[in-house]
Parts: structure tokens; sequence; C-alpha cells
């Protein structure tokens, strides 16, 4: 079935990342990587502490500049494209980093607001509108809005933050471990959240994760970094593998926690 | 300027009202790229009237920015006393509008601030309280900062840490010699140079150095280093200080029982006591000789000349007089900036806002403290 489906949507590829490398010194982090995400699918990629999830995340949205390989978002090439053309581009995904990276200096509602007031020429009472309709979407209460980041508890900051970077409606969402920090119930949540919103905007999301239960719960496909390399299935291929990192990963105490109910389908 | 309007090469987005047969047709591409538009559009409608069907059926593309207009436009219907009979939308965008339609809750937000004339009353009052509490917490703060001082002097514990303060003394004072140096030696020529252009139309010219002498060694030359460390050494501890805060550095120290006011208070107002007046001292030689070279170039008088008068012009007791503002200018400094730097919020801005309150304190009260000491000595004759 994940197959077909795989087969259906590889007409439509949204990332295409060929031959990555990546590194800082002399040190390789990846080695020659090649991975294709499809239009509405939602990825995971897991990986050791220090085996450059959050780095090919990274150079995807080009922050980092890799040595060397293609990368290709809808289609145009991230290191090649500058300027206005670049801006469109970055219009169209949205990230959520670790800690939310929501600007300390102003309220959940403006914080919302500054893409919408950089990239639309809405009129005020729309942009409020709007800041309430997707803090309403993430699930947090309407006096959010004018509270200040340091006065939100961790998993609201995710949130709000989540709430940010769904502003401009992207096609694209990159998350970056959304539910560390995070206690169980509220990761819980967060896992359902992505999960309805990913159905309702028909997001292909992108989700760097050290969370086995996030990823059980919403990822079609996994990519696991091992030996600066990508190996990519399904979890009930990734259990079959011989690599001894992803065997246990998927079978240490917590990975056969959760994935405990899997076995007994 | 990019702007998200001009990304989209999808079609427009239209509506059509029909009122003969009560139905609001919609159709093309309603996303973020349209809804600025579609708002001010839809703002001009007249939705009043009864029943209204929404027909969606002809969209080709929504996303939640176009899903809120439908949704907004539907509620003004009902809130106008209305009824939508009907609400089609293709299948494919349901579950969008049923993850928006949860409940929304109706209660109007109160804003943080009422406008206008109250508003502005409340500012009023907002800081007067805060002016208050200031007031009134950097009091509390100088009375304990005070006692621990006294303790430290008069019971050295082993925990007088000599290193922090020598460090302190580096930072503050040896590592400000460039700076203060060439400032000084500044003022000093222009100090010299005003002088003398105003005396020579007495033909009194050598008093520039008796201006020079006593302006330097009594007022500015501690002024003029007081504010420049102030700006220099004051920011730098609350900057310290705030960020350590931030980064939760002050309550890992107040765990492990380590006395905050001990370990970076002291060696700071210490170090920065040791270190003033010596800069003072330096400040005042740099801007003499900065004020002899002046008065060589434009008034031809000679090196040994100007020693001679400044012999006869000041003495010792000027010099002091200086000098002996400089610790309590050196306590005030350290007092406020390290004061600021714990009131330190958790945010970025937080750390900024008060470094600049904790120079312009710094330097205010140096003013004024200068003031009163003028007043303070010319009541005692000195």
């Amino acid at each position: 079935m994940a197959q077909e489906m795989t087969a259906a949507k590889k007409k439509d590829v949204i990332i295409e990342v060929r031959g990555l490398v990546n590194g800082f010194g002399s040190k390789i982090i990846h080695d020659n990587i090649d991975l294709d995400v499809y239009r509405g699918e939602v990825i995971g990629v897991v990986g050791g502490s220090g085996s450059g999830k959050s780095v090919l995340l990274r150079s995807i949205i080009s922050l980092i500049r890799p040595k060397e390989g293609v990368i290709k978002v809808f289609g145009q090439q991230t290191g090649e494209v500058e300027g206005a053309q670049m801006r469109k581009l970055e219009m169209r995904w949205g990230v959520l980093f670790q800690a939310g990276a929501l600007f300390s200096s102003q309220t959940v509602a403006e914080n919302i607001k500054v893409p919408l007031r950089e990239y639309t020429s809405m009129s005020e009472k729309l942009m409020d509108e709007i800041a309430a309709m997707k803090l309403n979407m993430v699930g947090l209460p309407p006096d959010t809005a004018d509270k200040y980041p340091s006065e939100l508890s961790g998993g609201m900051v995710k949130r709000a933050a989540l709430a940010r970077s769904l502003a401009l409606d992207p096609e694209l969402l990159f998350l970056d471990e959304p539910t560390a920090g995070l206690d169980p119930i509220s990761a819980n949540q967060f896992d359902e959240l992505i999960k309805q919103l990913q159905k309702a905007l028909g997001l292909t999301v992108f989700l760097v994760t050290h969370d086995i239960d996030t990823l059980r719960a919403v990822t079609d496909r996994i990519a696991v970094l091992v030996n600066k390399n990508l190996v990519i299935g399904t979890i009930a291929q990734l259990r079959k593998s011989d690599d001894p990192w992803i065997k246990d990963y998927f079978s240490g105490v917590r990975g056969r926690a959760a994935l405990a109910d899997m076995e007994e389908a | 300027m990019t702007l998200i309007e001009s990304a989209s090469a999808e079609p427009e987005a239209w509506f059509k009202l029909d009122r003969d047969n009560r139905t609001l047709t919609v159709g093309g591409a309603w996303t973020i790229s349209e809804s600025a538009r579609l708002d001010r559009e839809l703002n001009g409608l007249d939705l009043s009237g009864g029943e209204l069907a929404i027909d969606g059926s002809k969209i080709s593309r929504l996303d939640s920015a176009g899903a809120w207009l439908l949704l907004r436009t539907r509620r003004a219907v009902e809130a106008q006393g209305g009824k939508v009979s009907r609400f089609d939308l293709p299948d494919l965008y349901q579950p969008l509008i049923d993850n928006l339609d949860q409940e929304q809750a109706a209660e109007k937000r109160k804003p943080r601030l009422p406008t206008g004339f109250r508003g502005r009353l409340y500012k009023i009052g907002r800081a007067t309280i805060h002016g208050y509490r200031q007031g009134v917490s950097i009091l509390g703060y100088l009375g304990r900062v005070t006692v621990e001082t006294g303790e430290a002097i008069v019971a050295p514990k082993h925990n007088l840490r000599v290193a922090a303060i020598f460090h302190q003394v580096e930072e503050t004072g040896i590592n400000a010699l460039p700076i203060v140096g060439l400032l000084s030696f500044l003022i000093g020529v222009v100090l010299a140079y005003q002088g003398a252009d105003q005396l020579k139309q007495f033909g009194a010219e050598i008093f520039t150095i008796n201006l020079l002498g006593v302006g330097l060694l009594r007022e500015i030359g501690g002024l003029i280093t007081a504010i420049i460390v102030a700006g220099r050494s004051g920011s730098a501890f609350t900057a310290h200080i705030g960020t350590m805060r931030v980064n939760e550095e002050i309550d890992a120290m107040q765990t492990m029982g380590l006395n905050t006011v001990d370990t970076l208070v002291l060696p700071r107002i210490i170090g920065l006591v040791i270190s003033l007046p010596l800069l003072t001292f330096f400040a005042d030689i740099m801007g003499l000789i900065g004020g002899a070279m002046m008065c060589y170039v434009s008034l031809d008088i000679t090196f040994p000349v100007f020693l001679r008068q400044l012999n006869q012009a000041v003495d010792v007791s000027t010099l002091m007089v200086g000098l002996i503002k400089a610790p309590v200018f050196a306590f005030v400094i350290a007092l406020v900036g390290c004061y600021e730097g714990f009131q330190v919020e958790r945010n970025a801005a937080s750390v900024g806002q008060l470094t600049t309150r904790s120079v312009v304190e710094a330097i205010f009260l140096v003013i004024v403290l200068d003031a009163a000491f003028s007043i303070m000595f010319s009541v005692l004759g000195i």
C-alpha cells in the first residue's frame, strides 16, 4: 500500500537532493546523499546526536551552503536562485525551529503578523483576524495573542511558533524536533496537531526528530542518517534492516514500547 | 519589495452576488496571495436581507487565508440576522473549513492599553509607580551592597576574590587607558584653545594655564573619565550580569549557595573604586599635556613657562579635590551597572534596554553628584 502511494506521488517531487556533501573543516557529515520528498507526504529524519539531521534541514532551506551537490525545492535549485526569486521560494515553505525562535520583543500576534506585513498588502484588521485564526488553528486560546513569548510555557511557544510558520499558508513545512523538551502528553497532542493540520492544509512535512512516538504517529516514510548516508523506508521496512544503529534504534526499550501495538497488528 | 501577491501565477479568485436568487458564487484560487484584494471587495458587500446560499463548488484552490474569508462572510451573514442555507465546497477542502470552524471563542480581547487621554494618563501613572518602585528597590540594593562591602572589608573572608578584583582593575582601568588618554588630551587642547582666544582680548593669555589647571584638575578630568567609564564599564557590567541571568547562570549560582553580591558585585565595585581614581589622575596629566601643546602652538608659551605658571595656579589640594570624587563616582557607576544587570528578564530585548538605562542613569547620577560636591566644597570654602 505504501509502495503504491509512493509510486503514485512520484510525479510530484517537492524536495530533490542529489549528491549532497556537507562537512565542517575536514570532518565530513553527509557523504553523497540522495533524497526525494513527494507532495503531500510526511517524511521523518532520524539519526544519532551529531549525525547531521539539523544540518540536512538547514542545507535544504539554504541556511547552510553545502560543499557539493544539488538541492532543488519546488524544482528550483536553492543555491542558484537569488534575491526576489529566493524570497518567492521562501514564501512557499515554513520553518519551525527547535526552540521556537519567536521574536521575544513582540507579542505572539505581532510575531504571526511579521511575514504577513512583509509579504502581503493586507489591512491591519485582516491581519489581526488571520493571526487569531492561526492561533485557533494550532489550539491556543485567543488571549495568547497579546502575550509575549516569555510569558508562555514550552508547549505554547512551540504552538505559537507553528502558527507563525503557517502564516503565509506554505505548501511545505520544516519541523526541527517539534516535540523535544515537551512532556509526553503535550508531545502527543502536538503530534495530533501536526497530523490534523497536514491533512487539512494538504501540507508536505519534513520532520526532524528523536521521538519514536512522533515518527510512528505522523510519518509516511522515514530517512535514517547512518554512516554519513541515508537509509529510507517505512517503519516496517526499516525494522528489518541489518544496520546495527537502526536495529538498536527500533528495537531498544523505547523503540519496542512505542511500536508494541504494531507487533500485534 | 517582493509581495506574495506578485508571486502567484494562478487564476484570479472571484465572487458574484446574485441578489435575485440569494446566492453568492465564489470561484478561482482563494489563497493568501488574493486575500488582501478579496478582503477589500468583500467588505464592500451588502449581505443583509435574510437567507443566502454560498456556492463554492467552482473553487480551484483554497488555503487557510481564503477559507477564513469564506468563513468570515458566513459569520457576517449570520451576525446580521440572516441564515446561510447552503455552503458548498469541493470535498477536498471540507476538512480545512471544519478545522477552522472549531470553537472560535467569541469574547472580545481586552486591549492592553486604553486609548486616547485615558491611555496617556495610564502611562503617566504607570511610569510614576515604576519610578517609585525603582527608587525603593535601588535604595534597598544600596543597603545590601554597603553592608556586604563593610563586612568584606572589616572581616575579610577567604572569599574576598582578589583575582576577580584585579581582573576588573585590568578590564575597567588598564584597558581604558588609550581611550581616556586620547579624549582628555583632546579636551585639554580644546580648552586651551578656547581659553586663549577669549583671554587674548584682555592681554591675559598667560591665565589660560590657570584656567586649564583649575578646570581640568578640579572638574573636567574627573567628570570626563567618569562619563567614559560609565559608558564603557557600566554598560559591560549590566550586559554581562544580564546575559548570565538570561542563561540562568545566576539561578545556578544561587542554588549552589554562592552569594551573587559577593561573587559578582563586590569585585566589580572594588575594582572600579581602585581603577577610576588612577584613571582620573592619568586623564588630568594627559589633559595638561594637550593644553601645554596648544599653548606652545597658539600662544608661544614654552613648556618651562607653562610649568612655572601651573605651579602658581594650582597646588596639591586642587588635584585632591578632583580625585576625592572619583571613588564615589566609581561606586555609583558600578552599583547602577550591577543593579540593572540583575533586573534583566529572560528575553533578548531586555539586556539591551537595561544596558541603555544603566548608562543613562549612571551618567545622570555622576553629574548630579558632581554638582552636589561643588556645592559642598563651596560651603566648606575649599
